[in-house]
């Protein structure tokens, strides 16, 4: 069991937490995905705007379900995918969205992990019904599988609680 | 927890959230504030009688013990017990443990232990932790309002038990249990079992009298009743013989060693006198608070509930709701924003959210129990403390659900 300290993110994190950037639905977005549930606590929507000639992301939108790491985490990350095509958008992994908001506490590692795994959902959306560049891999990245995981737990550990209440 | 993680950010964070121009402290389930006259009290003690030990044979010891026999001649006199039944721990948490750790040794036959699903952490972990040495725990599944199930009680009670434990109000959700009544179960079955109930938030907020009670053991938190922290205490009715659980130099008593934290408890003892003093008046406005944020909230904000009962059985202080479609972490950050400082009822510890055990007890779904907020008023609150809670919360749950890509149904009127 860990010890409970106050979670101390970044002041980068407060500030994108009280105005957020890229905040809301995107409706003319050509690709977008949800990772996490109400269940888990955490829940990133990614809406991306691409330039279906260069592969550009044109405009990047996100919405989410969490607490304020969660929320700055989706917030930056659509900053950093802006103007980006999709190949380098792809390569940014979690850590590298966690050191743009001044290093994330341990404990919220994973709002990084699921804004990450949204966002390569979405990619992977992207090309769902479109031939896959090479550099798209089969197998599902560490930040994809995670968010499924925590999916499938939060569905079970959900399940397991409605069966022993009451 | 390494504070070299924390040093760098923790100031950068304090800087950029600001002080707010307004501030009122609702947390006051995870600690508070402190009554002036207790702080004195303190004050005093450090300089005066609190300098000495009070176990040692010279002047400054003698001083030092008088001061601490009164203290607990103050409690004894509140809760209506002797001040030899009175027992210092440092805390709350340390009393609990007392109970049911220092229980386990007292017969070789007797190995099951009862608590209710939601006690507090500090009952549960001690007798989870007992399980490794061949104790069987039972934990009593509550109502959808946190009552104890009491036929299921009664099923479950019988000669191999050690101890009955259920906090006389429940910390999280406010439910006043029937203790008299579990009493009676329980010692109508075998009255060997000791029966001990968790008084940390009952103490100022519901009458509490230990001969009418007729328990075995009672907890007490020194900060809950607006004492310093660093005091807690355990009444062990007269006979009752418990084991030590920490070891060494025994100061004046013998179930806690080491030196009792005097200016500590002569700060917790004067307020334990104030609150009991005051107790109706206390009650009163505690619950007109309560009454008044409860139905504040019900009445503006969309898609809440409330967490545990209406009404006369729950504590005076106690205002626990859900906020559906609402992150609670991120709600209070955002109301700490404004100068509100509450809790939620999930916690990140992990890669998940772990909803509190209390609300998954009384039946709420996980997304329910993360979007819950506990706050506790105070008899120091006012008016317009609570006034200003109403004013800003429906617009801090506004913007929180407005991020979310789940938004709430609309309403069919
Ligand atoms: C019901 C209950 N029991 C025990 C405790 C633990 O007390 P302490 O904080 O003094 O360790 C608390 C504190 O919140 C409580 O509310």
């Amino acid at each position: 069991m860990s010890s409970r300290v106050p979670l101390t993110y970044g002041k980068k994190v407060l500030e994108l937490f009280r105005n957020p950037k890229n905040l809301g639905r995107m409706e003319d977005a050509n690709a977008e995905a949800l990772a996490g549930s109400l269940a888990c606590g955490d829940m990133i929507a990614i809406y991306l705007k691409i330039n279906e000639l260069t592969e550009k992301i044109v405009d990047a939108k996100f919405e989410s379900y969490g607490c304020a790491a969660n929320i700055a985490a989706a917030s930056i990350l659509t900053e950093m995918i802006k103007g980006k095509n999709l190949q380098d958008a792809w390569k940014i992994s979690w850590r590298d969205v966690s050191n743009e908001l001044g290093g994330l506490p341990p404990v919220k590692y994973h709002c990084g992990v699921l804004a990450v795994g949204s966002l390569r959902r979405a990619i992977r959306a992207y090309y769902a019904n479109r031939s896959k560049p090479d550099w798209l891999p089969e197998e599902f990245t560490q930040e994809e599988k995670h968010a499924l995981e925590e999916e499938k737990l939060m569905e079970t550990l959900a399940k397991r609680a409605q069966r022993t209440a009451l | 927890m390494t504070y070299s993680d924390l040093s760098k950010p923790i100031d950068e964070l304090i800087k950029s959230h600001g002080l707010p121009e307004r501030e009122v402290y609702l947390d006051h389930e995870n600690s508070g504030l402190i009554i002036p006259e207790a702080l004195r009290a303190i004050d005093d003690a450090y300089r005066l009688s609190g300098k000495g030990h009070p176990s040692i044979t010279h002047l400054m010891g003698w001083i030092s013990y008088q001061a601490l026999y009164e203290a607990t001649v103050n409690i004894a006199l509140a809760i209506n017990c002797s001040p030899e039944e009175i027992v210092y721990t440092h805390s709350g948490t340390e009393a609990n443990n007392l109970a049911i750790m220092g229980s386990s040794e007292l017969s070789s036959k007797r190995k099951k232990i009862i608590v209710s699903s939601i006690e507090h952490l500090s009952v549960i972990f001690p007798a989870e932790r007992l399980e490794k040495h061949g104790f069987k725990v039972i934990k009593v599944p509550v109502d959808g309002e946190g009552f104890v199930n009491l036929d299921f009680l009664s099923e479950h009670v019988d000669k191999e038990t050690l101890i009955v434990s259920v906090a006389a109000v429940n910390h999280e959700i406010g439910t006043i249990q029937d203790i008299k009544a579990i009493r009676d179960i329980v010692r109508d079955k075998d009255e060997g079992i000791l029966i001990h109930t968790d008084a940390c938030d009952a103490l100022g907020r519901i009458p509490l009298d230990m001969k009418k009670l007729d328990v075995d053991l009672a907890s007490f938190s020194s900060h809950k009743v607006y004492g310093p922290k660093g005091a807690g205490a355990l009444y062990v009715r007269e006979g009752i013989k418990l084991e030590p659980i920490v070891h060494g130099q025994l100061s004046t008593q013998k179930l806690w060693p080491g030196i009792e934290n005097i200016p500590s408890i002569i700060g917790f003892s004067k307020a334990v006198e104030i609150m009991h003093r005051n107790f109706k008046e206390n009650v009163l406005k505690m619950t007109g608070l309560r009454e008044r944020l409860i139905n504040g909230i019900l009445n503006s904000i969309d898609h809440t509930l409330l967490n545990g009962p209406f009404g006369h059985k729950r504590a005076p202080d106690n205002v626990n709701v859900s906020f559906l479609y609402c992150e609670g972490e991120a709600l209070t950050v955002e109301l700490s924003t404004k100068g509100i400082y509450v809790s939620s009822g999930s916690a990140c510890t992990s890669r998940v959210l772990e909803p509190s055990h209390v609300l998954l007890a009384i039946g709420r779904k996980y997304e329910e129990a993360h979007g819950s907020l506990l706050m506790k008023v105070s008899p120091f609150h006012t008016t317009l403390d609570v006034e200003y809670v109403l004013d800003a919360l429906p617009g801090a749950v506004r913007r929180i659900r407005s991020l979310s890509p789940i938004k709430p149904p609309r309403k069919v009127i």
